[in-house]
């Protein structure tokens, strides 16, 4: 017998949603203020808007659901989930007002985009877009590469046992300290560290690369945002290409590989554990996937010629590729080139990097490498078993910040989340095609929005259907929060309708 | 008489042909062409347009400008003085120039690590770029005013309720 959610239920989750779109109202305020002392007086007041509906709406969810209750598991996930679709829809109105997006769906499309840090794009004449609507869209990838609830509740909240089911709700598998609240400050700790160290390098490299200063440390914070959060916005229309720069290339590769590393490891790289690297579970099923992909990735690339030398094989096939691993979506290409020059070997390499990611508790989406690592184990095991006498005990293990033994519940749970990707991989292809696109291109495009990359061959565009718009957002979504709180927020509305 | 009049056929076509092959060259290639059609356009002397945007970027005596026609911006590897003939570039403040540029395409340019780009010979701006003067939009504000005056009614009875 299902049982219908108590009003109790809708309080607790009414009082915590309001909190964080309180929140997010007033992380509008910075957008805003920026505008003000550029002179770009309507993109401020599109702020002002979006931030006093933001507030309007979150003062009088706190005051109507008023408790002091804390949040149940079931009411944890709901409200991330609640909180993702809310801020998606708040987050769109001053991108809508700038008339940079043809309709209230690009809008959110966009935003849903910026939030789950994936990077496909449906903004109409970028390089005219004011500087606070364009800080706007990268701030939105840093605050959502954190996770939007738990950054905003670790800086309104002061401790709760709540926090926690909510951390675990925007798909953070681990604690990084005792306290959650605390996790997350150290979270932010890192970020704000590595983003100015990452704007004062890529400020300085842009400089030298001929960019006026001003604009130089403007792209360079943005750009960082960006890569850092695994995002993929640039300030521009042709992305990383408008720089036609080796070195801020380079420099990017560094910033989108911080970014796909657990945040558990950057503490004990921080702690002067630097061994872990090569111990890691994570980080060695990263290194052979990127070793094993990029060889199948320039070995298509080869079979087209599509670049006369090595160097520039190397230098556009494993930027891309590394973008498309690490879930980022930087690219020095037009979209069209990986349908044309790109053969359709490196595209399967391509999509599969896509498709696995980089580390757990790091700001990519996808499978990622712990999952992946867990069921090679898993899979190592059971070849052990039948290889072995019958009556030998097959133990494996692995390492992840410390020794661990591989049980069945670990392979299980890797296999099942594993499986829900691969089937969200499959659904948004299977719209494509039902929409007339190529299978390629379809699988391209579905996997890089599931997977919160953001490398587009050409579908994401404002002309797309409908149905394919919310398709790629509903994917962005559960892709970005791996399903769990997603299946909740179900669960709980079909409660709600069916249940007594 | 005869002579004449196949003399007269000869020169028209051979006027007309080399007006309609300049008029061909002169006419301008789209972004889109060039980028879904590149490996056609590789190394082939074409002539772009577009306007101009972001930041003029110089290294060295040349010079990134990146021309947008409207659907992409490509890039454009030019020389600095002729770069300098550019006055303005378009941003949220700014229309751009709009200038056209012949020059060399390449599909994956060997000088420049495989980017998709225009090495440019000669460059001419068509038509100057200009300021946008921002007109506060009073709808906005209107809206914006009736926001802050719920935004108040709401913060008043939230701290009613409180005390």
């Amino acid at each position: 017998m299902i049982l219908r959610p108590r009003v109790e239920d809708t309080r607790t989750i009414g009082y915590y949603l309001g909190k964080v779109i309180v929140g997010l109202g007033t992380v509008m305020l910075l957008p805003m203020v920026l505008g003000l002392a550029c002179n770009e007086f309507n993109p401020a007041l599109d702020f002002c808007i979006g931030a006093q509906i933001s507030l309007i709406i979150g003062i009088l969810l706190i005051k109507l659901c008023d408790t002091d209750k804390d949040l149940s598991w079931m009411q944890g996930m709901i409200v991330v989930s609640l909180s993702w679709l809310v801020a998606m829809v708040l987050g769109a109105i001053p991108m809508f007002l700038s008339g940079h997006w043809h309709s209230f769906l690009d809008a959110c499309f966009d935003s849903m985009s910026g939030f789950a840090t994936t990077g496909l794009t449906l903004v109409w004449d970028l390089d005219h877009l004011a500087l606070s609507h364009n800080f706007w869209r990268h701030l939105i990838m840093f605050v959502g590469g954190q996770g939007i609830v738990i950054v905003i509740l670790s800086l309104l909240v002061k401790g709760t046992s709540g926090a926690f089911k909510m951390y675990i709700g925007e798909a953070r598998d681990e604690k990084i300290l005792p306290n959650v609240v605390n996790t997350s400050r150290f979270i932010w700790l890192v970020s704000i560290i590595y983003f100015i160290l990452g704007t004062l390098v890529l400020g300085v490299v842009g400089i030298t690369e001929g960019m006026p200063k001003g604009s130089a440390f403007f792209h360079g914070a943005c750009i960082f945002m960006a890569a850092f959060d695994t995002g993929g916005f640039t300030p521009q229309s042709q992305n990383i290409l408008y720089y036609h720069s080796a070195a801020i290339e380079m420099v990017t590769i560094v910033i989108m590989i911080l970014g796909a590393i657990n945040f558990r490891l950057h503490y004990h790289i921080w702690m002067g554990n630097r061994r872990e690297i090569t111990k890691n579970i994570e980080t060695v099923a990263f290194f052979f996937s990127v070793s094993l992909l990029f060889v199948l990735v320039a070995i298509g690339l080869n079979q087209m010629q599509a670049y006369p030398y090595a160097s520039m094989l190397f230098r556009k096939g494993f930027y891309q590729f590394i973008s498309g691993h690490t879930g980022t979506g930087h690219g020095t290409l037009y979209a069209p080139q990986f349908i044309n020059d790109w053969s359709q070997l490196a595209l399967v390499g391509l999509i599969i990097a896509m498709a696995l990611g980089g580390a757990v508790c790091s700001t990519t989406g996808a499978i990622k490498m712990l999952r992946v690592g867990v069921v090679m184990k898993a899979l190592f095991q059971d070849i052990k078993r039948v290889i072995l006498p019958d009556k030998s005990i097959v133990i494996q293990k692995f390492h992840h910040i410390r020794d661990v033994f591989l049980e069945d519940h670990q392979a299980r749970t890797a296999l099942i989340i594993t499986l829900a990707y691969l089937a969200l991989y499959g659904i948004g292809s299977l719209v494509g095609m039902l929409l007339g696109y190529p299978f390629l291109s379809s699988l391209f495009e579905s996997t890089s929005a599931a997977a919160n990359v953001g490398l587009s061959c050409g579908i994401t565009q404002p002309a797309m259907p409908a149905a394919l718009k919310i398709t790629y957002i509903f994917q962005m979504w559960a892709g970005r929060l791996e399903f769990i709180s997603v299946f909740t927020l179900i669960g709980f509305f079909v409660a709600a309708i069916r249940g007594k | 008489m005869n002579n004449m009049r196949w003399l007269f056929r000869t020169v028209f076509f051979a006027v007309f042909f080399l007006f309609a092959a300049r008029a061909c060259y002169a006419q301008p290639v789209s972004s889109a062409d060039l980028i879904n059609n590149a490996t056609r356009f590789d190394a082939a002397r074409i002539s772009y347009e577009g306007e101009a945007i972001g930041d003029i970027m110089y290294r060295g005596n040349f010079a990134w400008v990146n021309l947008h026609d409207g659907t992409n911006a490509i890039g454009v590897w030019l020389e600095g003085d002729a770069a300098k003939t550019i006055q303005r570039t378009g941003s949220y403040q700014s229309k751009g120039d709009w200038v056209e540029v012949t020059g060399t395409f390449h599909r994956a340019c060997i000088v420049h690590g495989g980017d998709l780009d225009i090495h440019a010979e000669t460059v001419r701006v068509i038509k100057p770029g200009r300021p946008y003067a921002e007109k506060l939009n009073v709808r906005k504000i209107n809206f914006a005013l009736v926001l802050l005056v719920i935004l108040g009614a709401v913060w008043i009875l939230k701290q009613l309720k409180l005390k």
